[in-house]
């Protein structure tokens, strides 16, 4: 069984806990996890490095809930992921997600998309309206609040995507490749962007990532390969 | 605000295909309203003959039609003679053809029925009625569709008859009617002694009750019934009724099969925003509620479309000069109430499978294809 050991403090609070996850499909004739062991503790940043398919991805989520180990335990906050009753709150207050697609709703805003998970969550427009504007201030979004999507640069939509992610406070933000579709000099600045606001708003970040140079700027860097964290590196 | 955005957002973005679905709302919604308003204006026009000047209605009990139903010319003498009764008219119906009119609807009755005393005489003399056998007086509309003035002799059906009078009415079928004698009915038809109803007027409403009680007791084959009853009740209205829901309810379920389409490709083609949407935390009730608003919005639209159409509809189809009084514009509350509720109603059950095919939707699925 590979393992993959958080460097924690002895102050830092265990926020997401993978133990032996297995995980395969086609009824396992592909098998992409093969016993993960993980720990990230709050505020920390992670980067997981490794080839297409060697299941970073996977692992993302399935810390997020959107899809169920074949076998092992995944916890979030020390409460087990379990698809069925916490899901709902996992994805509303626990996680935030960021894809290397934006993934945003072209016909909306970009203020109306970053409401989407208050929406969800039923928090009251006043109190939504307020984190938007903070967000949108943190990002240099202030000004293209009322804009289409459509009418944003790439950076500017990821962006948005980031501040979706975090509208409704998450303890932890997943990132897969979340500057993966954007170029170098507009990836280095969105990456800025992502370190600072986890830092301030004492987010834990796990980023899947194939730029090594941006992964080395994280706490840690998990090497993945064939299913397995196979290195611990401290960056 | 933006879950309301979400709901038309997509409506927004398929413009044609939303207005199709729209549209076949809302001609369903209009063939309904038409069909079932001007059966039940027809109901409210047959009901409108037997209720002149009247409120209860004595005819043969279980006939299926009043056409067939026979009536004594003693139970009209003795009914008629009971203390209680104000008058009683005995009336025959019979149904005749002429050259290019193969219905027309006739009505055998006395000079003191209420259908000859109140009626706006245009031409002839009222107190001219039942002299001769061979006398009639028709409706505006009858004299319009048969040529006949005042003094000429029209055939019809198998007679030639003598107008002595045309009246002005705003029942359609009395409009289109001819009014006989009720002797030359009787005799014409060859129902001779009988009619087909008693309309009865009784001195004190409140006595409807022991009325009928005693038309069962004097007569077991003949029934009394208020007009009320009797609209609710008659079989051929309750068919006619059926025929207009059925009619209209097939409509609809045509409407609900575009909206099931439309909401189908609704839900494919958008497969990962709701996978999106799920990421963000939508529960499954807030993904179907989505899809329900979205329908419930095709519907609403169709039916508030569908009333104006089949309200014009009505409108122009009671300046038509041969349905003149057939056509009651008059959109029963009720009718639109349900024909509102019944278009919701398909709109969501258009939506059943799309939404529960948008709950199965998994994100990470969804999401895995680029």
């Amino acid at each position: 069984m590979n393992s993959s050991i958080a460097q924690t403090g002895p102050q830092k609070r265990l926020v997401l806990h993978a133990e032996d996850v297995w995980k395969s499909y086609d009824d396992g004739a592909i098998a992409v996890l093969k016993g993960v062991d993980f720990e990230a503790v709050e505020g920390q940043t992670v980067a997981l490095c490794g080839p297409s398919g060697c299941g970073k991805s996977t692992l993302l989520h399935l810390f997020g809930g959107l899809d169920a180990p074949d076998s092992g335990r995944v916890s979030v906050n020390g409460i087990e992921v379990n698809r069925h009753r916490n899901l709902l709150r996992l994805l509303r207050y626990e996680v935030g997600f960021v894809f290397q697609l934006h993934n945003l709703i072209p016909d909306l805003t970009l203020a109306e998309n970053c409401l989407i998970p208050t929406v969800a969550a039923g928090i009251d427009h006043r109190t939504a309206q307020a984190r938007l504007l903070e967000l949108a201030e943190r990002t240099g979004l202030t000004d293209r609040l009322g804009h289409r999507i459509q009418k944003l640069s790439g950076g500017e939509r990821q962006r948005t995507a980031l501040c979706r992610a975090l509208m409704n406070k998450p303890k932890i933000l997943l990132a897969d490749e979340p500057t993966g579709s954007l170029d170098e000099h507009t990836s280095g600045a969105v990456f800025e962007l992502l370190l600072d606001i986890v830092a301030t708003e004492g987010v834990t970040l796990v980023m899947a990532t194939h730029d090594r140079a941006l992964a080395a700027r994280c706490d840690r860097l998990l090497e993945m390969h064939d299913g397995r964290i196979h290195e611990r590196v401290s960056a | 605000m933006i879950f309301l955005k979400l709901i038309v957002t997509n409506l927004r973005r398929h413009r044609i295909r939303s207005f199709i679905s729209v549209a076949g709302i809302a001609f369903s919604v209009a063939a309904m309203l038409t069909v079932v308003t001007i059966l039940q204006g027809a109901i409210g026009m047959f009901s409108g003959i037997l209720s002149s000047d009247s409120e209860i209605i004595v005819f043969e009990r279980n006939v299926s039609d009043l056409f067939f139903s026979n009536v004594p010319a003693a139970a009209v003498a003795e009914i008629a003679a009971w203390p209680m009764v104000s008058h009683a008219d005995p009336v025959l119906f019979g149904i005749v053809s002429s050259a290019d009119h193969p219905i027309i609807t006739c009505f055998g009755v006395t000079a003191a029925d209420a259908r000859i005393r109140k009626a706006a005489w245009i031409a002839g003399d009222r107190l001219m009625f039942a002299q001769h056998s061979d006398d009639v007086v028709l409706g505006e509309r009858a004299a319009e569709f048969l040529g006949a003035k005042l003094d000429d002799h029209v055939p019809i059906g198998h007679g030639v008859f003598h107008v002595i009078g045309i009246l002005k009415t705003a029942n359609g079928f009395e409009d289109g009617g001819v009014f006989m004698p009720l002797s030359s009915a009787q005799s014409f038809f060859h129902k001779e002694g009988a009619s087909s109803v008693i309309t009865i007027k009784l001195r004190n409403k409140d006595d409807a009750a022991s009325f009928k009680s005693k038309v069962k007791a004097a007569f077991p084959n003949l029934i009394g019934l208020e007009d009320a009853e009797f609209t609710r009740s008659y079989s051929q209205f309750r068919i006619l009724k059926a025929t207009a829901w059925a009619v209209g309810g097939c409509g609809l379920l045509l409407g609900g099969l575009g909206v099931a389409n439309t909401m189908i490709m609704s839900v494919f083609t958008r497969i990962r925003e709701i996978a999106i949407l799920r990421v963000c935390g939508f529960s499954n009730t807030q993904i179907a509620a989505m899809i329900f608003g979205e329908s419930a919005v095709v519907s609403l639209l169709g039916a508030l479309l569908g009333m104006l159409t089949g309200t014009c509809l009505l409108f122009a189809l009671k300046l038509v000069p041969a349905l003149h009084g057939y056509v009651d514009v008059a959109i029963q509350p009720v009718v639109m109430l349900i024909v509102i509720l019944l278009a919701l109603l398909t709109g969501i059950a258009g939506a059943l499978y799309p939404a529960f095919y948008a709950m199965r939707i998994r994100a990470v699925e969804a999401l895995r294809f680029e």
